[in-house]
């Protein structure tokens, strides 16, 4: 074992992060609206908008990511004049989309059906309700399997080399080809994903916390 | 339509029926609710006083004939359904509140959000109902920490910051401890003096003999007595009505 090629290449491996970090969070701010609104779309009373959402959730929660990536990148992008870095942020934006906006119905229908029925009997109207009574309850409930969510995306991201992204997993293999390190280099690779997410799991922990204090 | 005008009628429900599925749970009901008055609905479970008083703010929906509430039209597709329910206060018996709002909120919600009060009216119209009904030091607590009879006072003081010109209570206490039932009965009483019409569907009936106007007694969806609460209660007509009573007084 000789741990000094890891130290050696220290400013690499942070490109590494900031890469995948980036990525992760901008595709976090893609899956969040896409999710929420696919997940209202799907409790509609507009059959169309049920369909709509039904479509997008099974069909992006069905295609392997992989698949996805390739396919966004190589036939999509292609089209669209789309960077590599793009189609990533979209394919693991839109691809997270679809689980989020399950988590969403899940919380929306978690909330007790009296909820809306006085909301609506006071005169607000259904997405004033949606707004200030529901979403609000549903939200809290939907916090941890969100959590789970966000951790999953972040290892997900190490898929986003295939369409050449140098992020975290794209430097490690890099510099096992050149060094033949793999087991420093890999071993390494892993801890960092696991502080990454270990990290956003105590965020996110506090985050539950201090909702939960308010009851 | 013509029957709409009558300026002293505020709630009329005219051959309403209804059907959930193949069951018949309200048959060709009629009821007029003059303004200012407290009409009671008695009857057994299942015998369609909830569902009645419910169409009345199209929480439910209806199968045939009519609705009005200060001559509105409420189940017709010209009618503003929110601004209609903006007038009427509905308290049920689940109080449900909402528990991510303190008191004070939970109050001050609708004010702001349907009437466009700004946030301080609200917030000091909501203080002064609440401390009208003895919840003065819980404004800043959250629902869940409260009694029941707490909640459902609560909940009455968020149907009335709305100011409605209709009060509808759908079992208030029937989900209610013995003990804390008083406390919210007082507080429908106390809204006796503002000459509010108030619908109360009840199995109170000492309650209702004494504060409503009118009773009307159901059963399996179908109106069989209606009128002076002291006569009904003690000359039931019907056998059904006379069966009822002795089940729910003697008890």
């Amino acid at each position: 074992m000789n741990w000094f090629v890891v130290y050696q290449n220290l400013p690499l491996f942070l490109n590494g992060i900031r890469m995948t970090l980036t990525i992760s969070f901008l595709a976090l701010l893609v899956s969040i609206p896409v999710g929420v609104l696919a997940g209202l779309f799907r409790v509609s009373r507009w059959r169309a908008l049920r369909f709509v959402s039904a479509l997008y959730v099974e069909f992006f929660r069905g295609v392997p990511l992989l698949v996805l990536l390739i396919w966004i990148f190589f036939v999509l992008g292609r089209f669209l004049k789309l960077s590599p870095y793009a189609s990533a942020v979209a394919g693991l934006g839109i691809f997270s989309g679809a689980f989020v906006a399950e988590i969403v119905r899940a919380g929306i229908q978690a909330v007790p059906r009296g909820q809306m029925e006085a909301a609506r009997a006071s005169g607000m109207t259904y997405i004033q309700a949606m707004r200030h009574v529901i979403l609000p309850q549903a939200l809290r409930k939907v916090l941890p399997p969100m959590a789970s969510q966000f951790i999953i995306l972040v290892k997900d991201s190490s898929l986003v080399s295939v369409i050449s992204v140098v992020d975290l997993s794209m430097v490690a293999k890099n510099l096992v080809a050149t060094t033949f390190r793999s087991i420093e280099i890999w071993t390494f690779v892993a801890v960092l994903y696991f502080v990454i997410t270990y990290s956003l799991s105590r965020l996110i922990a506090l985050c539950e916390r201090k909702f939960q204090m308010d009851h | 339509m013509g029957q709409t005008t009558n300026p002293d009628i505020m709630v009329r429900v005219k051959n309403v029926s209804k059907k959930f599925g193949r069951l018949e749970v309200l048959k060709n009901v009629s009821i007029d609710v003059p303004r200012s008055q407290v009409f009671g609905f008695i009857g057994p479970s299942g015998a369609g006083k909830s569902t009645i008083v419910r169409t009345v703010n199209a929480l439910e929906g209806i199968d045939g004939g009519e609705v009005w509430v200060d001559g509105v039209s409420v189940h017709s597709r010209s009618t503003n359904l929110n601004k209609l329910r903006a007038n009427i206060g509905f308290v049920s018996q689940s109080f449900n509140l909402y528990p991510h709002l303190k008191v004070l909120e939970n109050v001050a919600l609708a004010p702001i959000k349907v009437k466009r009060q700004s946030r301080s009216e609200a917030e000091d119209r909501a203080a002064s109902i609440l401390k009208s009904l003895g919840l003065g030091d819980k404004m800043d607590v959250f629902p869940t920490r409260l009694s029941g009879g707490q909640q459902q006072r609560v909940a009455i003081a968020r149907a009335l910051s709305m100011e409605p010109k209709l009060m509808m209570f759908d079992e208030p206490t029937s989900a209610l401890d013995p003990e804390l039932i008083k406390e919210v009965l007082d507080a429908i009483r106390g809204l006796l003096k503002t000459g509010i019409t108030i619908l109360l569907v009840t199995h109170e009936m000492n309650f209702a003999r004494d504060i409503c106007d009118s009773v009307v007694f159901m059963a399996d969806g179908e109106i069989l007595e209606t009128g002076d609460p002291k006569q009904f209660f003690s000359q039931p007509k019907t056998k059904r009505a006379q069966d009822f009573l002795s089940a729910v007084l003697n008890r």
